[in-house]
């Protein structure tokens, strides 16, 4: 039931913009950790795909299984997670059945990543350049000399002068040490970047500064990228799509502006009220009351209920799926799938 | 490189501090070698005064004030001058030193290399590979032999393959039929006689290593720059080593350091179990036979040695960690 629910509802997103070529589908992907007392579903069922060229935002609170979904497509998942079903497709290949060999070939060339925090993906006894020169000669026949050529051109790419190439990460300051990393996972230009929370660790003025840069080269090169934060106003501003995770699932997927102005799912309204508009008139930041969810013992019905204010009937009991309501714009959400919650 | 220089005048002081030490401990004792020496020759009889005054200026013994006595020591050790051995009379303290020390760091230098080598090593695999068989078979097999007492061991293996099974020599360094030079009958014997107390240090310490490394390994592995290293395509044996190794090691270099330094001291056990000449056998005799001017010849060894050893690894470090380069 369950998998053919999922596929129903990865059809229907794959639909959405006229251009719409996909990428890579992500579909029914299912991540467990294995826990002391039983197992934590931390991804459960996510379907979504990715266009070619498009910036999709996945965002949602700590643990809601973000990260988790980004480390399961490049399957540099650390034990005790596993994955335990679903597809990545990509060209036509399901990443999750690669052997080590195309898994290696794979990483990096077709989809690289920039992490959290600069300073702990950047290797601290290597200057910048060998580490973007490592990353050239895995995967193309070139000699050192080409590949440190290569190295120099995508540090100024990024804004950092050619002869810092030999910098070890700790002559660099933050906002540099992000666009190293930036620089490494562009060394090979690959069709899509996954963004693990890029600007988290930064402050609010080189957070710009590497937003405009993504978005700059974003334009300049096309590749898509898969935006993962939990700043709901900065993925407005960058993605042309966003999905809202809560305890392990998508409980709201639509274009960006769509999303911003109309809201639907409880949690996302939630969301956005609790980070300040940068226009309009000034109001009360609310946050949302509870926790997240526990994933070894999940709430029944809707993961949100116990948190949400306007629950009703259907909704500790009966699950609710996600459906398209409006063009492009899929919820899960009994308010907006039940005749009872249409009618409140 | 004012890093290197900063360290370098730091191990001076040191140095001076444990020299000026070393001479006034003892001093504080009550007794003194001279009356001892006196005592021993009255007690042969009698003894002109031309003796006792020949025997204090052989011994170098004097009655002067002890701040006097403090700058003409500081002088000879500068110079070199370790005073006369008394067991080896009359061979100065400073050659039969030399001569000890080169076969300690033969021994001592192999053992802990070997020992650092295959221990680092399995532990960076079993980290690897955490889980595997050999993960789980390794550290408890060494931990166990580490734990081992030393004194049962090694002579539990002079015994067995140097008197039983007769494999190997009992004692001392080399044939001593051979003249030491470099001719490949002597390098052969001398190779001979260091594999059982080579053996004997390495089985009890590759545990302590191993386990260190893994250790520091296992934290490293999950850190972001070795799953970047993965998620870049890299193969599995430079992400093991050049991403993880690599700074797993900077740790290590640490007790590597200390362990260089105590390899004066530690070798007591070992050369006295194995006669060999190193050292600790020195140290041991003439401790026997109470020779003052060679024990205190051989701790001024020990402690520049521990401090020699620490500045190459400050040296090393510079080397690996470009972190500690700048400030």
């Amino acid at each position: 039931m369950v998998i053919s629910m999922s596929t129903d509802v990865k059809r229907g997103i794959t639909a959405v913009p006229d251009n719409f070529i996909p990428l890579i589908e992500i579909d029914n992907l299912q991540v467990e950790y294995l826990a002391g007392r039983g197992s934590v579903r931390a991804v459960d069922g996510v379907s979504f795909s990715i266009g070619k060229g498009e910036v999709v935002g996945l965002a949602g609170e700590s643990g809601s299984g973000k990260s988790t979904i980004a480390q399961a497509i490049m399957r540099i998942l650390q034990p005790p997670a596993i994955i335990t079903g679903g597809q990545v497709l990509i060209g036509g290949r399901d990443v999750l059945q690669m052997t080590d060999r195309e898994l290696r070939k794979f990483r990096w060339d077709e989809v690289s990543m920039v992490f959290q925090s600069a300073m702990n993906s950047l290797n601290p006894v290597a200057t910048i350049g060998d580490q973007i020169i490592d990353a050239v000669m895995a995967h193309r026949k070139i000699n050192e000399h080409q590949a440190r050529e290569q190295a120099k051109e995508m540090l100024q790419i990024v804004g950092i002068e050619s002869d810092r190439i030999d910098s070890y990460p700790h002559q660099l300051s933050g906002g540099m040490r992000q666009r190293a990393v930036i620089a490494i996972a562009l060394a090979l230009q690959p069709p899509l970047m996954i963004m693990d929370e890029p600007t988290t660790a930064l402050d609010v003025v080189v957070q710009r500064e590497i937003l405009a840069k993504i978005t700059e080269l974003r334009e300049k090169f096309g590749f898509s990228i898969l935006f993962i934060t939990h700043d709901m106003s900065l993925l407005v501003e960058i993605s042309n799509r966003i999905a809202i995770m809560y305890g392990g699932e998508i409980v709201e997927m639509a274009p960006s502006r769509e999303l911003f102005e109309n809201p639907l799912h409880p949690y996302t309204q939630g969301l956005m009220a609790s980070f300040p508009a940068l226009t309009g008139p000034r109001k009360q930041l609310e946050g949302i009351p509870g926790s997240p969810p526990d994933l070894i013992s999940p709430p029944s019905g809707c993961r949100f209920h116990p948190r949400c204010p306007h629950r009703f009937g259907p909704c500790d009991s009966v699950h609710p799926p996600l459906i398209e309501v409006r063009p492009n714009h899929f919820v899960a959400c009994h308010l907006h799938t039940t005749s009872e919650g249409s009618a409140q | 490189m004012s890093y290197i220089i900063r360290r370098a005048i730091f191990y001076l002081i040191a140095a001076w501090a444990s020299i000026t030490l070393n001479f006034f401990l003892p001093r504080m004792m009550p007794g003194d070698p001279g009356s001892v020496l006196m005592a021993k020759l009255r007690g042969q009889g009698d003894i002109r005064p031309e003796t006792i005054e020949a025997m204090t200026k052989a011994y170098g013994l004097s009655d002067d004030p002890l701040i006097i006595q403090y700058f003409g020591y500081m002088r000879n050790i500068l110079s070199g001058e370790f005073g006369v051995s008394t067991s080896w009379f009359p061979a100065p303290v400073i050659d039969v030193i030399r001569t000890g020390l080169i076969w300690t760091i033969i021994l001592m230098g192999t053992a802990l290399l070997i020992s650092f080598g295959i221990g680092s090593v399995l532990g960076v695999i079993g980290a690897w590979k955490r889980g595997s068989w050999m993960d789980n078979v390794t550290p408890p097999v060494f931990v166990f032999l580490g734990s081992l007492p030393y004194f049962w061991i090694a002579p539990l293996l002079l015994f067995a393959f140097a008197f039983h099974f007769n494999i190997f020599p009992a004692r001392h360094a080399y044939n001593t039929d051979l003249s030491p030079n470099f001719s490949w009958s002597f390098i052969s014997s001398v190779i001979g006689h260091m594999i059982l107390p080579v053996l004997s240090i390495v089985i009890v310490s590759i545990g302590g290593w191993l386990l260190g490394m893994r250790n520091t390994m296992i934290a490293i592995l999950s850190e972001d720059y070795v799953t970047m290293a993965e998620a870049k395509g890299l193969g599995s044996r430079r992400v093991m080593f050049g991403y993880g190794a690599r700074n797993a090691l900077l740790p290590t270099l640490t007790s590597f350091g200390m362990s260089l330094g105590f390899i004066l001291s530690g070798s007591l056990f070992t050369e006295m179990v194995f006669a060999y000449p190193g050292l600790g056998y020195l140290l041991i005799n003439s401790v026997r036979s109470l020779d003052y001017p060679l024990m205190q010849g051989l701790f001024m060894m020990i402690t520049f040695a521990v401090l020699f050893a620490n500045f190459i690894i400050d040296i090393l470090y510079v080397r690996l960690d470009p972190r500690i380069r700048q400030h």
